[in-house]
């Protein structure tokens, strides 16, 4: 019997913002906790996100925005996603979001968002927690 | 037990620390004392009295008795009409200075209608497309009376231009006209990331401005080296201090490959640095930097003029700093922090806001943030006496030890070949890297404290904050349509043609080709796409 195959994570960052410290720190943090993280790199559009995720195989996508753009941004990546059939592939955000955009950002697909001064273990748990459970690889 | 603390409970204190370490993680220890400094010691030649080289202890000999620091905060949301408005409330309630964020659209070269703009405009700043734009962002503040400080970089020369040609036409004489571009392309690919072009041109684009600026503009400082960026980014104290005066040099090493002369354009430069939370590191950072520049510059590149050795600082209290959680506290970190920078010395401050973890900052914030400001410089006592922390044996061995770095740091980025190819080769981009992983894995082990964040935690209350919507856009399209609209096409396309032309040549001055582009009412995404066509796109390899 194989180990059930380590967790894949895709850490995006649209939009025009530069800010990617956290987007590092995470990407960094997550492969610490035993994931295999892609980071994308600056200036991804919702369509090269999902490119990239398709591609990558992965389990979940982790955006980072700081900038505002989310409410443009999320509900485009929704779109990409779904024309992708990539329905079981979890959405989380980090960044600065407004209070009152994190239930519509909800409602849109995303699992969680994660605030300043979130704590690497809870991201990690939740991803973990979240994902939905994939075929192990055959040994 | 009733008597017994529960250690488990979130207002425990926090256990003492084994090992003692500044927020650089660099080790303090528990008395400093003469035997700390080196012997043989010379205060003279160490550090000199206030306005005396080499300026560790201020470059004014009166400090602030003379001047206090000018009070700048940082500004700019949607529109430029809504913007207009804020600045004319800061400016009656005592700030002196004004300081102009734009949008990532504008940062990046995009006008409001482009498809990358999508959900970015007037979000983190004011959305600037044309001339028209930035006559409105200072209707009824005359340009030669006040001195603003624009915070771009990559379209700084665009930028620069257009605030020129606004000036121009509410009648002011340029050589008036002061205040300050940011302009470091250097610190966009070490930090900040909002880069368009590729590192050779984005230099010879700054050394445009500044060549320009000798000329026509002597009030005006082109260029604001920055390490602010590069801390936000999780460098530590001395790689934000080392990078930030290696980028300074770096700029005066192409200015005098341009063949212009050092005295002509080094008293122009100026810097700007973080206030971040470790008290005297921060102070001994800002009182290194006076002492390295007068280094370099009289050493390394043999400047006679001494305003071209004496470091001149903007400041910024650190946003990375500030917590979302209970925001209170950020109004007590924000004070601290800009004591800081006031017992440092520094020529200009920004204090930040204590929502700015949420969003951009209310008007009510921003006023409390600049009262922060008012009391420090009106009821502590502290501008009576210049360099109040000189002569303490902690802070002039911490201001040795900075030194001592950076220079350490210059000889390795001098072996790169220099600041440019250290950046190609990632080098600082992976020290910073490093540095804020390393503080992260010491915040989540406890060893480093962010009251209400890993200590001392409450659930509370959601402070109101400023929100700001789509609405931007649209409003910036249908200008953008219209003096496209009223403009003549003919005369755009020329000047376009001509900036290309020059664009395309070596060294070949870009300034009065983009001031000719401005005022036929080309916009910031036409320029800059004309710049784009010939410099190219920079994609940076990303390192985790």
């Amino acid at each position: 019997m194989s180990d059930p195959r380590r967790i894949r994570v895709l850490v995006a960052k649209p939009g025009l913002d530069g800010h990617d410290r956290g987007a590092k720190v995470v990407a960094r943090g997550l492969r610490d906790a035993g994931m295999e993280v892609i980071y994308t790199g600056l200036r991804q559009t919702p369509e090269m996100i999902a490119n990239a995720a398709l591609q990558e195989d992965v389990d979940c996508i982790g955006l980072s925005i700081l900038s505002g753009a989310h409410n443009a941004i999320v509900p485009d990546l929704m779109r990409e996603m779904q024309q992708r059939h990539m329905d079981d592939v979890l959405v989380v955000l980090g960044g600065i979001v407004p209070e009152p955009d994190i239930e519509p950002l909800k409602k849109a697909g995303v699992a969680a968002v994660f605030q300043p001064g979130s704590r690497m273990a809870e991201i990690a748990d939740f991803i973990r927690t979240h994902v939905h459970p994939r075929p192990a690889l055959a040994p | 037990m009733a008597s017994t603390t529960d250690l488990t409970s979130p207002m425990a204190a926090p256990v003492r620390p084994q090992e003692f370490t500044t927020l650089s993680g660099v080790p303090v220890n528990r008395l400093y004392t003469g035997d700390d400094l080196p012997s043989g010691f010379d205060y003279q030649q160490a550090v000199g009295d206030p306005g005396q080289a080499p300026y560790v202890r201020g470059i004014h000999a009166t400090g602030y008795r003379g001047k206090l620091w000018t009070m700048r905060q940082f500004s700019g949301f949607a529109t430029p009409e809504e913007t207009n408005e804020r600045y004319r409330f800061l400016l009656s309630q005592g700030q002196t200075g004004l300081s102009v964020a734009f949008d990532l659209p504008t940062l990046m070269g995009y006008d409001s209608d482009d498809p990358m703009s999508a959900g970015e405009v007037g979000k983190c700043g004011v959305a600037i497309d044309s001339i028209e734009d930035m006559e409105r962002l200072f209707q009824g503040i005359r340009l030669d009376q006040v001195t603003t400080s624009m915070t771009i970089n990559s379209p700084a020369a665009v930028i620069w231009a257009m605030f020129l040609v606004a000036a121009e036409r509410q009648g002011a004489d340029w050589k008036q006209v002061s205040g300050t571009l940011q302009n470091d392309i250097l610190k966009e690919y070490i930090a900040q990331k909002e880069y368009i072009f590729p590192p050779a041109p984005s230099m010879r684009l700054v050394v445009d401005t500044i060549e320009f600026g000798a000329k026509e503009t002597p009030r005006f400082n082109p260029v604001s080296i920055s390490g602010y960026h590069i801390r936000e980014a999780g460098s530590t104290a001395l790689q934000e201090l080392a990078f930030t005066l290696r980028d300074g040099m770096e700029y005066v090493e192409w200015c005098l490959r341009r063949g212009m002369d050092v005295d002509a354009f080094a008293p122009r430069l100026s810097f700007f640095f973080n206030a971040h939370s470790d008290f005297f590191e921060e102070i001994a950072k800002y009182r290194a930097a006076r002492k390295l520049w007068f280094r370099m510059m009289t050493e390394r590149y043999g400047a006679k003029n001494p305003r071209s050795s004496m470091l001149r600082f903007h400041t910024q209290t650190a946003g990375v700093s500030l917590t979302a959680q209970q925001p209170y506290n950020n109004l007590t970190r924000v004070a601290l922090q800009a004591l800081a920078a006031v017992l440092g010395g520094t020529q200009s401050l920004h204090t930040n806001s204590l929502d700015e973890a949420l969003a951009l900052p209310t008007a009510e914030a921003a006023t409390l943030a600049l009262r922060t400001q008012q009391i420090i410089a009106y009821e502590t006592g502290v501008t009576n006496s210049v360099d109040p922390l000189g002569g303490s044996f902690l802070v002039e061995r911490g201001t040795l030890d900075m030194e001592e770095g950076a220079l350490d740091y210059f000889r390795r980025i001098d072996g790169m070949g220099g600041m440019v190819a250290a950046v190609e080769q990632g080098f600082p981009q992976r020290e910073v890297a490093d540095a804020s992983y390393r503080y992260q894995q010491a915040l989540e082990r406890g060893e480093k404290i962010m009251v209400g964040v890993n200590a001392f935690v409450t659930e509370e209350q959601p402070l109101p904050t400023l929100y700001i919507d789509e609405s931007a856009r649209d409003r910036q399209t249908e200008k953008l349509r219209d003096v496209r609209a009223r403009r003549s096409n003919e005369r755009a396309a020329a000047a376009l043609a001509a900036l290309r032309a020059v664009a395309r040549t070596d060294d070949g001055n870009t300034m009065p080709a983009l001031l000719q582009c401005v005022r036929v009412s080309c916009t910031v995404g036409e320029i800059c796409n004309t710049l784009r066509e010939v410099f190219g796109d920079y994609q940076e390899t990303a390192i985790t």
